[in-house]
């Protein structure tokens, strides 16, 4: 889980994470709202299954994959959150 | 610099197209639209800065109490890149940069094909892979992963958490952790104990260069404040759902662990060079650095006609050493397009070259000194190599040994290895060390993935609605 030690002013932006509202930052990505919730596994690997989580934050690794209004396949640490975002990750959290 | 907001805002042509908003790309932009040329800066991140900058502009700390002044060093090259005359493209994603300078740009779903008289590649560096068991389990991520949260939103790792790795960006960022009130419980040392290179020609560079009283003072107080456990030669990462417990083991000590929350790991950056590969450019093998780079000359001049590479894109020096290189690109463009001559090319060049020989001073001893141990470049029987497509060491090797002689781009057809979502991007350099070390031939003999555009995941349908020409009909109608 991650923490927001810091906020500045920035203007609050509500998205919908797995269907429950959450109060984001300007400026965050969907990844980093997904780490400040504890979602820190978002998706299960194409290949065995295990979870995977956001793990480069800058567009390399391709792990943080999720559906953002009803689009799969995404990376969540490149898309900046909006008002209303749906997001979906596809992994149920322990 | 005019920022646009969609593919539409773009015009068809520019004289010099850049691709990558950090401190490379910012400073060519800024030396080439300074000589009247039409500039775009295309970028996939919402703001400039790259990497090193990210989030400079929005910080929600105190930025320069936590982060520090090579961070807030970047407000200078940030302010003069707003003020000139060239057009910006946040949140751009350029999947293909062709021989024939065209550029393949994606924004919110759609795709546009841009050309441009010369294009300038900034991309940049991004984390060298750290294939380690577990290195995939929720919870682990990269040091420049948390260093991005703390930049740009504030954002830190809440509970224990453990850095583990070497690299100058792993000292930098537990120095900014720990003014920021979070210390990690601590820090993995995987540097190598090196007793040849503290009495090696590099030395006296380090010693007389400007990283040297910066490294002092970050080490000194990172190691007042953290437990670091130093010499380890073996790291793991536990847990069933998220990562539970760190385990090591140092030389000749049973193994130890850690329970964490999170495990952060680093060890160095390497150039993000997947465009200039897939569009074709020439490329080397740095022994020193390990990895591979563009080939480039003086002006940053790839084998490619009209298409260069700025930054840490074509070799890692650095920031400083990145935005100086920038320079030489626009100036340079501003030459091939007949605003300046050669001389007043050449004369322009001169400083920023002695600066380039000032930052350069040092690095023989920080890559030396950190280049991470073969151990932790290579992927284990039991390890992941290719995380996209999960395949272990082992496959690898069992296949070396029934194959023989194969190089990476067998492996793809065999083992489905750098085929995944990430195009490779994780698991080339691993691929060509293990290959290379199985055949006893350096990695340069052996060659790395071959990459194709698009080298980002587009649609179908973005690929659909890219305007056509007629010809384009006609290449695939019926008569």
């Amino acid at each position: 889980m991650f923490v927001r030690i810091a906020d500045g002013e920035s203007e609050r932006v509500v998205v919908l994470i797995d269907g429950t509202p959450f109060e984001g930052c300007q400026g965050d990505s969907i990844a980093t709202v997904l780490l400040l919730t504890g979602k820190i596994g978002c998706r299960r690997s194409f290949v065995s299954g295990e979870p995977r989580g956001p793990y480069c934050m800058m567009g390399v690794c391709f792990e943080c994959l999720v559906k953002v209004d009803g689009i799969d396949g995404l990376q969540a640490c490149m898309i900046p959150i909006r008002s209303g975002m749906r997001i979906e990750t596809s992994i149920d959290q322990p | 610099m005019k920022q646009l907001s969609d593919l539409d805002d773009l015009k068809h042509v520019y004289d010099v197209a850049v691709v990558g908003g950090g401190p490379s790309g910012m400073a060519a932009a800024a030396a080439a639209a300074a000589h009247d040329l039409e500039v775009i800066v295309l970028d996939e991140n919402p703001d400039v800065g790259g990497q090193i900058y990210r989030g400079l502009r929005t910080s929600p700390l105190d930025r320069r109490r936590i982060l520090g002044s090579t961070y807030t060093g970047g407000d200078d090259l940030i302010r003069e890149f707003a003020q000139t005359r060239s057009d910006y493209l946040p949140g751009a994603v350029v999947w293909m940069a062709s021989r024939s300078l065209e550029l393949g740009v994606s924004k919110s779903r759609r795709s546009r094909i841009i050309k441009s008289r010369r294009i300038i590649l900034a991309t940049g560096a991004f984390e060298r892979a750290f294939p380690i068991p577990g290195w995939t389990l929720p919870g682990v991520l990269t040091v420049g992963a948390a260093q991005g949260l703390l930049k740009s939103s504030g954002v830190a790792p809440l509970g224990r958490f453990v850095l583990a790795g070497t690299g100058p960006l792993l000292w930098l960022f537990a120095s900014q952790i720990l003014s920021s009130g979070h210390a990690p419980v601590a820090i993995l040392d995987t540097t190598r104990r090196s007793r040849q290179l503290w009495a090696s020609t590099a030395l006296p560079g380090f010693l007389t260069s400007e990283y040297f009283p910066a490294a002092i003072k970050l080490i000194r107080h990172v190691s007042a404040n953290i437990p670091v456990i130093r010499g380890v030669t073996m790291l793991a990462a536990e847990g069933r759902s998220s990562v539970s417990r760190v385990s090591y083991r140092r030389a000749g000590r049973p193994p130890q662990s850690i329970d964490v929350d999170h495990l952060l790991l680093h060890q160095g950056v390497v150039p993000n060079a997947q465009l200039p590969i897939a569009a074709g450019c020439a490329i080397r093998w740095n022994d020193r650095q390990a990895c591979w780079q563009p080939v480039i000359d003086q002006w940053g001049e790839t084998s490619i006609e009209s298409i260069a590479i700025a930054g840490d894109g074509a070799g890692i020096l650095g920031a400083e050493s990145a935005s100086r290189s920038g320079r030489l690109c626009g100036l340079n463009a501003a030459c091939k397009l007949g605003r300046i001559d050669t001389s007043g090319r050449d004369s322009a060049a001169a400083p920023i070259r002695r600066e380039l020989a000032r930052f350069a001073r040092g690095r023989r001893f920080v890559d030396t000194a950190f280049l991470p141990d073969r151990a932790f470049r290579v992927a284990s029987a039991d390890t992941l190599a290719c995380r996209c497509e999960e395949i272990r060491g082992r496959q690898i090797t069992e296949l070396l040994d029934a194959h023989g002689a194969i190089g990476p781009n067998q492996l793809k057809s065999f083992l489905r290895c750098g085929m995944g979502s990430c195009q490779g991007r994780q698991c080339a350099l691993t691929v060509t060390e293990m290959i290379a070390a199985h055949r006893g031939v350096s990695p340069a003999a052996v060659g790395s993935y071959r990459l194709r555009f698009p080298i980002k995941p587009i649609t179908v349908a973005e690929v659909a609605s890219l305007p056509q020409e007629p010809c384009d009909r006609r290449a695939v109608e019926r008569i």
